[in-house]
């Protein structure tokens, strides 16, 4: 039986053969599309090393998960619902382009074995997709021309608003969907016109609400559409895959890599260069990123992955108190940056030599904004790393000598003295004199023996204040019967911000000073209050005895009945708990501390609607105390009002920098008398047994 | 240009609690940690700054011990090219104008445009600078915050009371005390300092200096110091209180009352 009409195979413009077109335009279009691809790939190859091919197994994990799954992309529900939509729509509408391709120079193409009920079968569903493709891409355009929300906004500094980039595409994506809906649409129609038996479609779908529409249309111009709008979904496929690497929807491709090669660890840092190992430091003749082929490659992918979406942004506490940082475009900048220096059509163009990343693409303020409490990288869908690349840029700006003054201060003190303010090292441990003999704490630098470590680290062992913390601590550890020293004068700082503020030197020498004596001390296992150090000792230090948050001992006293808890009492108290970055995010500690608050009977607690692995940054800890920022509010002064907008009245956390920054930002907020904070083994303290 | 930079290695004071030792003449050393005299560090960023600019070299020179050494070291990872330690037993104990005789003789072993000092040391007296100025016979600028470079000449900026700007024009060579605030001095991280660890310093002392060792150290003091002590605390620091708008509306009060505020 005679087609109802000519496919595009058999077609001919003018005695031309329509599949010489068919043919000439995918060749044309995938030979655009792979020298663009060789030229985007020119930046990551000069890049610098990165191993990341092992572990395979997990980064499969991650795939299916994060990428074929979308796992993250409900945590913004409209948004997130959308993308995963046309994230299945692209899925699924592939096979069809890809079948679409042959059929124009080849007569009844389908998909190996898709000629039986696997064809009809997907038929169906790719009809369906075709519909709520085009259906999300009508509401897609509305939302971003019409409602925009403000997590796309482009502030001016950081250059020109995306939304017309982003509604062409949607074009695009709604002209595929519509013509190939009009392709079979046309030839349904016609089918019925000649009496053939119309093949099956799923009813509520665009091609049948094309067949529907066209049923009256006379043959000829049937056949128009059908040839048109194939070669118009021929086009604009062929240049929507070469529009690709253009711009932001460069993810569309990249993003499967990119979270294939995301990072499998929280809480490290990256060394200073993969393959140098911390012993050959000295012979690098440069530290960090200064230029952008400084970068790894897998930063330069990140760059390219990023889809624009603002949730980093969205997330990230210096952009919501308004330091010069948005984490966005810290990616989008460097792909601009990219894209200008590798431009596809003059490869002798790249600008390499002394171009300086910082004072041009980034400021230095904007890089020094970083709490490196990893909000960003919680929430980023395609698995973009942002701690990585601030501390790279910060390793190299202090090779260069470039480090704000109010920074300059606490790194030479930490060098001097081991500790940020330039105490007396004898006097490290001066917080013990304090407490009652009962409670007696051992000094392994006094020659005293004891099987665990309290690490207090600077702030808890110097600060009037935070010294309760240390005493506090020092008490549950007595009363959960567990034997225990202190370093004394041989502690010093863990350097867990010297590392990330890029004085990897510094951090170096305290690391291998530390090592030593806790090596030294005998202890058996090690005990910290504090996350910061407490993701040092697990993070970046090496071959030391097991650490623990003073959470995790707690909640394990308590459970074999060698911590007893008293009810709290009755006096309107509410509690909120308050996640530290580098407890939680960074180490997956959130319940421990929950339990241990839970353990005290009674206890009223309530969550604020930013916790667990939302929770917001209280302004950062160790040298960002120091550092004197640009923005027009604290984050502290933030997270207290989210803490009193739950109705809670104390604000419990679990580590001494967070303790700081809640308790002047409650005297900032105004909230003194109404809001208190408190530390989580002051707490416990506060309600044992007698 | 080439510029000479005198630098000292002073005990820190903010990193240091500062006692007195028991004899009450001194204060106590035992637990000190030491840095480059931070007026002397802006001085080292100025020249820096100016050869970055004109071009020529920074020579960074101190009077001290041994261990001395280590702050030259640490300007040389900022960035002078070369240090210069005067070091002799007979320096010791040498007062302001000692330790600027031994400063001149080590100007005059070379040729320098430009002679930078900082304003004062932490443990200083504030005179070196113009003392040597005076026995090089050039003329001198003190508290400089501002140097613009000129033909020949220099456009200095000078802070006077108040917080005005005094600006000047001073002919080339010529000495400068240089007073914090006139730059941000740039870091100097472990890293640069090791990079610059093995390189060679030259030392020096009274007989290479042709320095007449009687002239300078303790004997030929002029000033000597009698005795240190820790002032009593006094009253006068007041408490304001109440809510934040009642301590507001009377810090104003005060602030005029006392002619801080027109």
């Amino acid at each position: 039986m005679e087609p109802a009409l000519l496919s595009p195979a058999a077609f001919k413009f003018f005695h031309v053969p329509a599949a010489f077109f068919a043919f000439l335009i995918p060749l044309i279009g995938i030979g655009a599309f792979l020298f663009i691809m060789k030229r985007r790939l020119d930046p990551l190859l000069k890049a610098a090393p990165d191993p990341r091919f092992g572990r395979i197994a997990q980064r499969v994990y991650q795939v299916l998960k994060i990428w074929l799954a979308q796992w993250r992309h409900p945590r913004y529900m409209t948004a997130g619902v959308l993308h995963i939509l046309l994230f299945a729509g692209f899925l699924i509408l592939g096979a069809r382009s890809l079948e679409l391709m042959f059929v124009g120079f080849w007569e009844g193409f389908t998909l190996p074995g898709f000629d039986g009920p696997l064809g009809h079968a997907y038929k169906v569903i790719k009809d369906y997709a075709t519909t709520w493709v085009f259906f999300v891409v009508l509401i897609a355009a509305v939302r971003r021309g019409l409602f925009k929300p403000d997590r796309y906004a482009v502030p001016k500094r950081y250059g020109k608003d995306h939304t017309l980039e982003a509604i062409f595409v949607l074009g695009l994506i709604g002209t595929l969907v519509v013509s190939e809906s009009l392709f079979d649409g046309s030839l349904l129609a016609a089918q019925i016109q000649q009496g053939h038996k119309a093949e099956f479609v799923a009813p509520a779908t665009l091609a049948w609400f094309f067949r529907n529409l066209l049923a009256d249309r006379p043959m000829a111009s049937l056949q128009s559409l059908h040839i048109g709008s194939y070669f118009v979904h021929h086009l604009t496929f062929f240049f929507f895959l070469c529009f690709l690497p253009m711009g932001k929807h460069f993810h569309v491709i990249t993003s499967l890599f990119n979270v294939f090669f995301m990072r499998l660890e929280r809480g490290n840092i990256k060394p200073v260069r993969h393959g140098v190992s911390d012993a050959q430091l000295d012979e690098l003749e440069s530290f960090g990123v200064k230029r952008f082929e400084d970068f790894t490659w897998k930063h330069v992918l990140d760059f390219y992955s990023c889809a624009d979406c603002g949730r980093c942004s969205d997330n990230c506490p210096a952009n919501a108190v308004g330091r010069p940082l948005s984490p966005r475009f810290i990616s989008i900048k460097g792909r601009d940056y990219a894209f200008a220096n590798y431009p596809l059509l003059d490869p002798d163009v790249v600008k390499e030599a002394d171009y300086q990343l910082i004072g041009t693409v980034y400021s230095e303020d904007e890089i020094w904004s970083c709490t490196t409490c990893g909000a960003c990288e919680q929430e980023c869908p395609v698995g973009i790393e942002y701690i990585d690349k601030i501390v790279d840029l910060r390793r190299g700006m202090v090779d260069s000598g470039n480090v704000p003054q109010s920074l300059q201060k606490p790194l030479g003190a930490m060098e001097k003295r081991g500790n940020p303010w330039g105490k007396m090292e004898k006097k490290r441990a001066e917080w013990t004199k304090a407490l009652a003999p009962e409670f007696r704490v051992k000094d392994f630098s006094a020659g005293e023996t004891a099987e665990t470590l309290y690490f207090a680290d600077s702030i808890t062992s110097y600060d009037d204040r935070m010294q309760a913390i240390a005493q506090a601590t020092a008490r549950v550890l007595h009363r959960a019967g567990i034997d225990f020293g202190v370093l004394g004068k041989d502690e010093k700082d863990s350097g867990h911000e010297a590392r990330r503020f890029g004085e990897e030197m510094l951090f170096q020498n305290l690391k291998a000073s530390n090592t030593e004596a806790i090596l030294a001390s005998g202890a058996r296992r090690i005990v910290t209050a504090d996350p910061h150090a407490f993701n040092a000792l697990k993070k970046d230090y090496q071959g030391l005895p097991p650490v623990e948050h003073i959470s995790q001992v707690i909640v394990r006293a308590v459970k074999e009945g060698r911590l007893r808890l008293k009810p709290a009492e009755r006096d309107g108290k509410v509690y909120t708990y308050h996640d530290p970055c580098y407890l939680g995010r960074h180490n997956d500690l959130y319940d421990d501390p929950r339990q241990a608050l839970d353990a005290i009977p009674g206890l009223q607690r309530v969550e604020m609607l930013r916790s667990r692995d939302r929770s917001f940054c209280c302004g950062g800890g160790g040298l960002m105390l120091f550092y004197e920022p640009e923005e027009e509010q604290r984050m502290g002064v933030l997270r207290v009002q989210m803490a009193a907008k739950t109705g809670a009245n104390v604000i419990v956390t679990a580590c001494p920098f967070c303790l700081v920054n809640m308790e002047d930002a409650i005297k900032v907020a105004g909230l003194e008398g109404k809001m208190a904070a408190i530390d989580l083994a002051e707490l416990i303290v506060g309600h044992l047994v007698d | 240009m080439d510029i000479l930079v005198c630098v000292k290695r002073v005990p820190d004071t903010s990193e240091n609690e500062i006692e007195l030792n028991r004899a009450g003449n001194d204060i106590n050393r035992d637990d000190l940690v030491y840095s480059v005299n931070e007026w002397d560090n802006y001085a080292v960023e100025e020249a820096l700054r100016i050869v970055e600019n004109a071009g020529g070299s920074v020579t960074v020179v101190t009077v001290g011990d041994e261990e001395a050494e280590e702050v030259l070291r640490r300007e040389m990872a900022m960035g002078a090219d070369k240090g210069l330690l005067l070091c002799d037993e007979a320096f010791e104990g040498s007062d302001g104008m000692g330790l600027a005789r031994i400063l001149k003789a080590a100007v005059e072993k070379g040729k320098y445009d430009l002679i930078l000092t900082g304003a004062q040391a932490d443990d200083g007296a504030g005179q070196v600078g113009g003392m040597l100025a005076a026995m090089l016979d050039l003329p001198f600028a003190s508290l400089v915050n501002l140097i613009e470079v000129g033909e020949g000449k220099l456009k200095v900026g000078r802070e006077i009371e108040g917080g005005n700007q005094e600006m000047n024009a001073i002919s080339l060579p010529c000495v400068l005390s240089i007073q914090t605030g006139i730059n941000e001095p740039r870091y100097v991280g472990i890293r640069g300092i090791r990079k610059v660890a093995s390189v060679e310093i030259p030392r020096l002392g009274a007989g290479d200096l042709g320095l007449d060792a009687g002239k300078v150290g303790a004997a030929a003091a002029k000033v000597k110091r009698l005795d240190y002590f820790v002032p009593e605390m006094g009253a006068g620091a007041e408490i304001l209180e109440g809510s934040t708008d009642e301590i507001i509306a009377k810090l104003l009060e005060l602030l005029k009352a006392k002619g801080g505020l027109k």
